[in-house]
């Protein structure tokens, strides 16, 4: 390192690789393949597969996840994870449902089951980023809390009778074949998309996600990119309580008992490092695609629930697991 | 070849042609060490001289490229740390090595306990012999007490006894004062010199000369990686080991330009915390570059990291151009336009697995988007701008920062700061432990930029340095200020005694 310094400073490329092979060789696109591969063998494994209306149908499987997966993918790129999204829901639906017997108006119910994702992401937010405590502690916590609370207004009983009106969220239809869910589910992947990869709180997000400490010694506010992160995952979950509360026209303080881990399962699936620091939102979309898929698939053919998720239990290790047998095996 | 000590014995413990290269730095070159049993030596240098390679290496921690190790004149390879204690040789460090939620009994016997029926640890018998140990160094410790109820001085103790505990006839201690109280150091040279009763080979490293004078017996000076010279203490005084360490003609490797020194910029008044620096203030003009030099641990990364906002000060004010600021979080810091690059580089500076311009564009996403929306073309125009002028290499801008040498991974923090164009830069040990031709790049720069009329905090705790780049040096030592020395004063020998608190007179 001794020898003569060079006269003038050296020219330095701005990139090596072109995008084009970067997104050949990425994880998004042996993901594609994935999905086309099930998208094909459902199509030859059964004839009712490819009917636009069992397809529009089979959306139903993925989009409320996918909302809440949005959210928890820019979440866990962050170093934080939510569990307590399931629990959300049910409280949202919870106070939908009081409103709704208490006679409030639909925009009112909306406004309402947003509120509370708000409120409950706010609240989670303030734990992990105003008090230090982490996230995976936190959210398990509120995850009993926010539940406990539907079980103690509901017990047994549900709330039914929602006004024909607001089961337009979980049931409409945009135009043709396509519901407003996944209308929905189409925008916010493009929101999202656009928040995590063309903003600088995107970049944040990405920066503290490979090393906070160093965020916090480069001027970036890391607690306050923490807590908006909370508080969109709750939003996002009232959100997806609104659909699905529509959608299934009740509310069981049971409701959408196993979301936290399925969202999880979609970010981890779509290529988002479960340690924080990598990922992407078209990754999510395409991995909510496939478990759609292969859920929609296997029901056709009449597989039943448990078998469907040892499926998609495999399915998750099988892909997280090939890339590595494979660099392992070129050694 | 055996050297023969002035008192006639042969060494225990014998170095010749040491050497040792890590990527880009020659940490090491061909240098020589005697131990001698019942002796302490004292190994003597700045930071970066070697010392702790050569520690590493006796402790088989790190393997040398060259040269030979020679026990009892039997020459021997430490290819693990385990052989290196079989050989007799331990190490207490300054931070030592011990695990905290074991009792000082297992501590003391950890990896070679007294062992009972079927293979287990005789817990009782430990007890015991841990109960000798510690009365045998007069420390009056309970065995039984879990190590992270002791103080650091109480630890030290329990390392000693685990030294005692190996039959160890070499002893290294690292700095073992640097977190003691007065009397904890009085006890401790009292321990120093039973070790020595009992003919083990002590080697003393310290940069405090007050106590490298009361309790070694022979000194070995390294400087630059290199073996300068040894001798007995007897002979020498504290001018002629300054001299040695220091021993260079400062003003040839430092190209610091003449900067004109203008208005105050900064301003620091009564800063005080709790535990780590008390009444800290100076003030910091345009153009100057103003050195902290210090032993380590003196405070002065505390100091400057509290300015950074960091860490909250407990009481003191702080002006930026005349405007009282209140600092409270490092975003209010840059927006006040005081910057700091952090010693660690790899936890506090770099943002590892993200690309250059990343790192780069970091603070200033407000310059380089439009209403939040990244652009990157004008974040590739950025970067390329201030990593030009710091002359970096790399592949690409796209490259990961973590594939980049230290040097050059120390120029990319510094370019994400200048990209934000600050009036305060704080240099926290800026050339430490990247290569030559990074540091003359980071010192060029540092002088360009006091030119251009940047106020420049370096923190060093490499004389050289400091006094080739610093128009001015304040001194620390035990979280106050202690010194500070302008043109004629800022001589090696005055900073190492206000460092180590020598009297003038001495």
């Amino acid at each position: 390192m001794t020898a003569a310094s060079q006269p003038t400073p050296r020219h330095i490329p701005d990139r090596l690789k072109s995008r084009l092979s970067r997104t050949l060789k990425s994880w998004e696109a042996l993901l594609l393949v994935v999905a086309a591969a099930i998208f094909v063998a459902n199509a030859l494994a059964s004839p009712y597969f490819l009917d636009p209306w069992n397809l529009s149908d089979a959306s139903f499987n993925f989009t409320e996840k996918a909302l809440i997966a949005f959210a928890m993918a820019m979440l866990i790129i962050a170093g934080e994870i939510d569990l307590s999204v399931a629990a959300i829901i049910a409280l949202a639906s919870t106070v939908m449902g009081s409103a709704m017997v208490a006679g409030a108006p639909v925009w009112a119910l909306v406004g309402l089951g947003i509120g509370t994702g708000l409120a409950c992401g706010a609240f989670n937010g303030l734990l992990v980023a105003g008090f230090g405590l982490p996230s995976i502690v936190v959210t398990i916590g509120t995850m009993s809390l926010f539940r406990g609370i539907s079980y103690i207004v509901l017990g047994d009983g549900a709330f039914t009778g929602y006004p024909p009106e607001f089961g337009w969220f979980g049931q409409g239809y945009v135009w043709w074949v396509f519901s407003f869910e996944l209308a929905l589910f189409a925008v916010m992947a493009v929101v999202f998309g656009v928040l995590l990869h063309r903003t600088n709180f995107g970049r944040l997000v990405y920066v503290i996600g490979n090393n906070a400490t160093a965020a916090r010694f480069s001027g970036v506010r890391v607690d306050r990119v923490r807590f908006i992160l909370f508080l969109l995952t709750g939003v996002m979950s009232g959100v997806a309580s609104v659909c699905l509360t529509s959608r299934l026209g009740s509310t069981r303080p049971s409701i959408a008992t196993g979301f936290e881990l399925e969202a999880v399962t979609m970010v981890v699936l779509g290529g988002v490092s479960i340690l924080g620091g990598s990922g992407s939102i078209p990754g999510v979309v395409i991995a909510a695609l496939v478990m759609g898929l292969v859920t929609f698939g296997l029901g056709l053919l009449n597989v039943p629930g448990i078998v469907m998720s040892i499926i998609v239990g495999g399915l998750l290790i099988g892909v997280i697991a090939l890339p590595r047998l494979w660099a392992m095996m070129r050694k | 070849m055996q050297a023969q000590s002035a008192s006639g014995t042969a060494p225990v413990l014998s170095l010749r042609g040491i050497t040792k290269t890590f990527p880009g730095v020659r940490a090491l070159n061909a240098v020589q060490l005697d131990l001698y049993p019942g002796q302490v030596t004292a190994l003597i240098g700045e930071n970066g001289a070697g010392k702790s390679t050569i520690v590493k290496i006796l402790t088989g921690i790190y393997q040398p490229d060259e040269g030979t190790i020679a026990v009892d004149g039997q020459e021997i390879r430490f290819p693990t740390a385990q052989a290196a204690g079989a050989a007799g040789v331990t190490a207490i460090h300054q931070e030592t090595v011990l695990f905290d939620e074991l009792t000082v009994a297992e501590n003391i016997f950890i990896g070679h306990a007294p062992r009972g029926r079927f293979g287990l640890i005789d817990t009782a018998r430990m007890v015991e012999e841990a109960r000798h140990l510690l009365a045998s160094i007069g420390a009056d410790l309970d065995a039984n007490i879990r190590l992270r109820d002791l103080g650091i001085a109480a630890k030290h103790l329990v390392a000693i006894a685990r030294a005692l505990s190996i039959d160890a006839r070499v002893v290294i201690m690292d700095e073992p004062t640097a977190a003691l109280s007065h009397k904890e150091i009085h006890e401790l040279y009292d321990l120093v010199e039973k070790l020595k009763a009992q003919g083990k080979a002590i080697l003393f490293i310290s940069h405090k000369f007050d106590e490298i004078f009361r309790i070694a017996d022979r000194f070995t000076v390294f400087r630059d990686g290199q073996f300068v010279a040894e001798g007995p203490m007897g002979g020498v005084q504290e001018a002629d080991l300054v001299q040695m360490m220091v021993g260079r003609a400062v003003d040839q490797i430092y190209p610091k330009r003449p900067a004109e020194i203008g208005a105050p910029v900064l301003t620091v008044a009564g800063y005080c915390h709790p535990t780590e620096f008390d009444d800290i203030g100076f003030t910091l003009h345009r153009g100057e570059i103003l050195g902290f030099y210090g032993l380590i641990g003196a405070g002065r990364s505390e100091v400057m990291q509290a300015l950074f906002g960091i860490t909250r000060p407990s009481k003191g004010a702080c002006k930026v151009e005349g405007e009282v600021r209140v600092i409270r979080s490092t975003a209010e810091a840059v927006e006040a336009g005081i910057v700091y690059v952090p010693e660690d580089r790899g936890r506090q500076g770099a943002v590892k697995g993200l690309p250059i311009f990343q790192n780069v564009t970091l603070p200033s996403l407000g310059r380089t988007s439009r209403h939040g929306f990244l652009r990157l073309a004008e974040e590739f125009a950025l970067t390329r701008e201030y990593t030009r002028r710091l002359d970096l290499r790399a592949a690409s801008l796209d490259q990961d920062v973590g594939l980049l040498s230290g040097g050059n991974q120390q120029k990319v923090v510094i370019a994400k700061w200048l990209a934000t164009r600050p009036r305060v830069i704080i240099l926290d040990e800026p050339t430490k432990g990247i290569d030559i031709g990074s540091k003359a790049a980071v010192h060029d720069f540092m002088s360009e930029l006091a030119a251009q009329g940047l106020a420049v905090i370096m923190v060093s705790s490499e004389i050289p340095e400091v006094l080739g780049m610093a128009d001015r040096v304040i001194v620390m030592r035990e979280g106050r200020i202690a010194a500070e020395f302008v043109g004629e004063t800022m001589t090696p020998e005055n900073l190492v005694r206000a460092a180590v608190g020598i009297e003038e007179a001495a």
